[in-house]
């Protein structure tokens, strides 16, 4: 009871989705100030969801039925196991998680972009398939600095993989960004967290004037809803969990500086191409990652 | 108003398609109503690239005969509820496309049109007041 309580209401799907939704609104609040346009009102994300939620599925004839109306659903189960994961900890310290969690919740925040993939390549149209390939190798690039850069918080407190001892550890031995590893290993995650939502400059999945939306082309209505709830899940659940393993537990305005950051690089990057993110993130952030690594081996 | 309709009005997802003759420029007017300038956003209308996202199909130009069976497609494919808004004289009548030999069919001989919004461009004040007026027919309101 208490666990179906924890994943759907409070720390999970509920809250989680709620929060997301204001923070999608700030996000495009933002972007309409840095542009001098006046930006939608607070509800706009909230009506853009009723209103998809109310429209008609259509199916495309070529697609693989079963997958594509499985695809969005097991996105928005993995956002909502991995943000309860992230959050409980922050919330009860002595009860929440297991031994290895954050391996678990590594998987789960991959698993909305591989269901976006399978959503895309089984809709049958060929821009979402140009969108999936694009998607396939931007989680090839991003998630080998990404996972280096986890190696840090790990080293650095001598093996523990656990969220909740990590937060403990932090809390007697200072955040891990005070050392230079840790600095390091945070500007890595912050891009990886930036591919990772499929935001601009690393949207060329979607890439709404090329491919004309991609990854999300045939997706309609409902379906497409839940596929928006997802990323604005994303949206709270990457940036928590950051502050979370390298930055000593969750804080309002630790979450506020991190989206500001997300939303700002937004706003001032134009879109890369592929190979220029295929480049960028296995070349200088890796090299970043593998530095981060090494001085925290050295103990720093 | 019951909040299914409220959301129906005030988040609109506007597809553009010019079918066929079209002298281009209503179509950079209507990408002129997206600019900050006029930011339409504030009212929740954003263009979408994919018609199964959209709540609204922007039609400019006059039908062409190739067209035809392009426009018939892509109406069928879109998500209904969904409206449909001409724009600038060529959609309304044939403007200035009337005695054109690939243009014989006006564009309401094929789509259901909600509203008409004439200008040869229509200014995108126009074209504001237009949607103004098609919500509030939509929605009962004088
Ligand atoms: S209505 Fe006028 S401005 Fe618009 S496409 Fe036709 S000719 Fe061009």
């Amino acid at each position: 009871m208490r666990l179906l309580f924890n994943f759907l209401i409070f720390p999970g799907f509920l809250f989680t989705a709620v929060v997301g939704l204001v923070a999608s609104w700030i996000d495009r609040k933002v972007t309409a100030r840095v542009q001098w346009r006046v930006g939608p009102p607070w509800y706009q994300p909230f009506m853009d969801l009723v209103k998809l939620s109310i429209k008609e599925i259509t199916v495309p004839r070529d697609a693989s039925k079963p997958v594509f109306f499985m695809a969005p659903l097991v996105g928005l189960s993995a956002a909502i196991l991995a943000s309860t994961f992230i959050w409980l900890p922050n919330i009860n310290l002595s009860a929440a998680g297991f031994r290895g969690d954050i391996i678990v919740i590594l998987y789960l925040l991959t698993l909305p972009a591989i269901a976006l993939i399978l959503g895309a390549s089984s809709s049958g149209n060929p821009l979402a398939a140009v969108g999936a390939s694009r998607e396939v190798k931007l989680v090839l690039a991003y998630e080998l600095p990404f996972i280096l850069t986890l190696l840090v918080p790990i080293i650095k407190s001598s093996g523990l993989i656990k969220l909740s001892e990590l937060i403990a550890y932090q809390g007697i031995n200072g955040a891990f960004v005070s050392n230079a590893s840790g600095i390091l290993a945070l500007l890595v995650a912050i891009f990886c967290m930036q591919a990772k939502l499929g935001l601009v400059p690393f949207d060329m999945g979607e890439a709404e004037t090329e491919i004309m939306g991609g990854v999300y082309i045939e997706y309609s209505g409902m379906l497409l809803a839940i596929f928006k709830l997802t990323k604005t899940m994303m949206m709270v659940a990457l940036p928590v969990f950051l502050s979370t393993i390298f930055w000593g537990g969750f804080s309002i305005w630790k979450y506020v500086v991190l989206l500001v950051i997300i939303v700002l690089m937004r706003n001032t990057n134009p879109r890369v191409r592929i190979d220029q993110a295929v480049r960028f993130f296995w070349g200088k952030m890796t090299m970043l990652a593998a530095v981060a690594v090494l001085l925290a081996v050295l103990g720093m | 108003m019951s909040l299914k309709l409220k959301a129906l009005t005030k988040s609109i997802w506007v597809y553009h398609l010019c079918v066929g003759g079209s002298c281009n420029n209503c179509d950079i007017e209507i990408l002129d109503l997206l600019t900050p300038r006029y930011d339409v956003e504030r009212f929740g209308i954003m263009l979408v690239g994919s018609i199964k996202h959209a709540d609204a199909i922007l039609v400019t130009g006059s039908l062409s005969l190739k067209a035809v069976e392009r426009v018939k497609r892509v109406y069928e494919q879109a998500t209904k509820p969904c409206v449909v808004i001409a724009i600038g004289a060529c959609a309304c009548g044939q403007g200035i496309f009337a005695k054109g030999p690939v243009t014989p069919n006006p564009v309401d001989s094929l789509l259901p049109i909600n509203i008409y919004i004439p200008g040869c461009p229509p200014k995108p004040e126009a074209m504001i007041m237009g949607i103004v007026k098609l919500i509030k027919k939509l929605t009962d309101k004088k």
